[in-house]
């Protein structure tokens, strides 16, 4: 469905392994993804698809293994991993805006103080990028005073403004109620179809059908299917692939 | 009570002083105990070592041992001061410290992890992430409890009147031995100056607390 030929392979994860304790979460992961792909994960819940989106930014760290972006390997701590985390937006599963800022300064915060961009042109930005996803006239509330999907797409904005060259969204709609999907869905469709690089947890199937380049299917720590959404869905590989889809399909 | 408008500008003196006292230390132990705090819950396991060692020690020690440190331990060590009122500065910022950094510590708990890690992810660094994100956050729950450890100090400040530190309590002392037949006067005027400076902290912490909670 998208009109955009991939690049060069922005983020490559090479035989990445986690362990909390003895569950081991992230077994021998391989993944490529390509500049301009839009790649969603999916499986059952536990198979470790959030503690993949969150490695990609080291919120979690990992024991083997290694994480590249743009071909620079993921730093420990420090200095270069706030530089390559700015390059990296993440959208979260509950929204996290900072609370006692204003919908304005969660947008403007990130390029005002590690970009060093001038207030002016921050906010000028920030407007922009809100008026496109939709909540513009929201700027001067309080997060808490926006409905779960206005906070989302806020969060969205509020990632665009580092002008990021990957986008991760970890299960974005999963806390929202039914009527504020879409509100979030229709603004990641057209991030895809403007050539955004997205790794998108979701449990929305039609998200993945409609935007994806390629779906990922974990479970229990591992990639069993890597495969086109056409593929995956009307010919699924696996035993556990169909078992999934079958429990989704029946419901 | 007579013995109490006699020696109201005594009493004025000693207020002013305590007042001064409590101002000071109570200013170094919130910057203080703001950076212990901030070393707690830091990436440098030596930071957060050092800070959870202070504060178990100073909290769980009595006051007058850091009275006795500050005032006695210090001069042999080659620390001079010109009047023990340093002294008593010292004792009482350091150990008020350690009580501020564990509040301090538990309103930065507070603050859902989800702001950290957003604040991360856009690329800010430790700093910027405890400045600009949690601490804001974290003050205004941390508030009332930093106020009851403020009136805390200024009761703990009366300790230096033992040390020859002259403040309220030490005045108190003072018009109490001059004035034997009067003992519970005297000390109902130093309990009074001691509620105007208390009271109205309490006032201040109720007031904060109604009008600084956040919503989420």
């Amino acid at each position: 469905m998208t009109t955009h030929v991939p690049g060069d392979t922005l983020v490559s994860l090479n035989a990445v392994n986690k362990h909390y304790g003895q569950l081991h979460v992230l077994k021998d992961i391989n993944l490529q993804v390509r500049k301009g792909e839009v790649v969603v994960v999916i499986g059952p819940s536990g198979s470790g698809k959030s503690t993949l989106c969150r490695a990609i930014n080291r919120l979690e760290t990992i024991e083997g293994g290694t994480i590249s972006i743009d071909g620079k390997v993921l730093p420990e701590e420090g200095k270069e991993l706030a530089q390559l985390r700015a390059d990296v937006g993440m959208v979260f599963q509950s929204f996290n805006l900072f609370a006692h800022k204003t919908i304005l300064e969660n947008v403007t915060l990130g390029p005002i103080k590690v970009k060093g961009v001038a207030k002016a042109a921050a906010d000028k930005d920030a407007m922009a990028l809100l008026e496109r996803v939709g909540v513009g006239h929201q700027a001067p509330k309080l997060p808490a005073q926006l409905s779960g999907g206005q906070q989302q797409r806020v969060a969205i904005a509020r990632a665009l403004a580092m002008k990021p060259k990957v986008m991760l969204f970890d299960e974005p709609t999963s806390a929202l109620d039914p009527e504020m999907i879409n509100e979030v869905l229709d603004v990641m469709i057209q991030l895809a179809k403007e050539g955004m690089t997205m790794i998108v947890v979701t449990h929305e199937m039609g998200f993945a059908r409609k935007a994806a380049d390629r779906v990922v299917f974990m479970a229990d720590g591992q990639i069993v299917e890597d495969a086109t959404p056409e593929e995956f869905f009307t010919n699924p590989k696996s035993d556990r692939a169909k078992d999934f889809l079958s429990k989704l399909l029946t419901h | 009570m007579d013995v109490i408008i006699e020696n109201l500008p005594l009493y004025w003196n000693g207020f002013l002083r305590t007042l001064f006292l409590s101002a000071v230390s109570g200013i170094i132990a919130l910057v203080l105990g703001t950076l212990l705090a901030a070393a707690r819950v830091s990436p440098v396991a030596a930071l957060r070592g050092f800070s959870t060692v202070y504060v178990e020690v100073l909290r769980n020690t009595p006051l007058t041992i850091a009275f006795f440190f500050a005032a006695i331990v210090l001069p042999r060590l080659g620390v001079k001061f010109e009047q023990f009122e340093i002294a008593a500065i010292i004792a009482l910022s350091t150990y008020t410290a350690a009580f501020i950094a564990e509040a301090v510590r538990s309103g930065v708990n507070s603050v859902p992890v989800g702001q950290a890690e957003a604040a991360r992810s856009i690329g800010m660094n430790f700093g910027q992430v405890l400045n600009l994100i949690i601490l804001p956050q974290a003050l205004r729950t941390v508030v009332p409890p930093l106020i009851n450890i403020l009136i805390a100090l200024v009761k703990n400040s009366s300790v230096a009147g033992a040390f020859f530190v002259l403040e309220l309590f030490g005045y108190g002392r003072q018009l109490a031995n001059a004035n034997g037949d009067a003992v519970i006067a005297v000390l109902l005027g130093t309990a009074f100056f001691y509620l105007l400076l208390t009271v109205p902290l309490g006032i201040l912490a109720s007031t904060v607390e109604r009008k600084v909670a956040i919503a989420r």
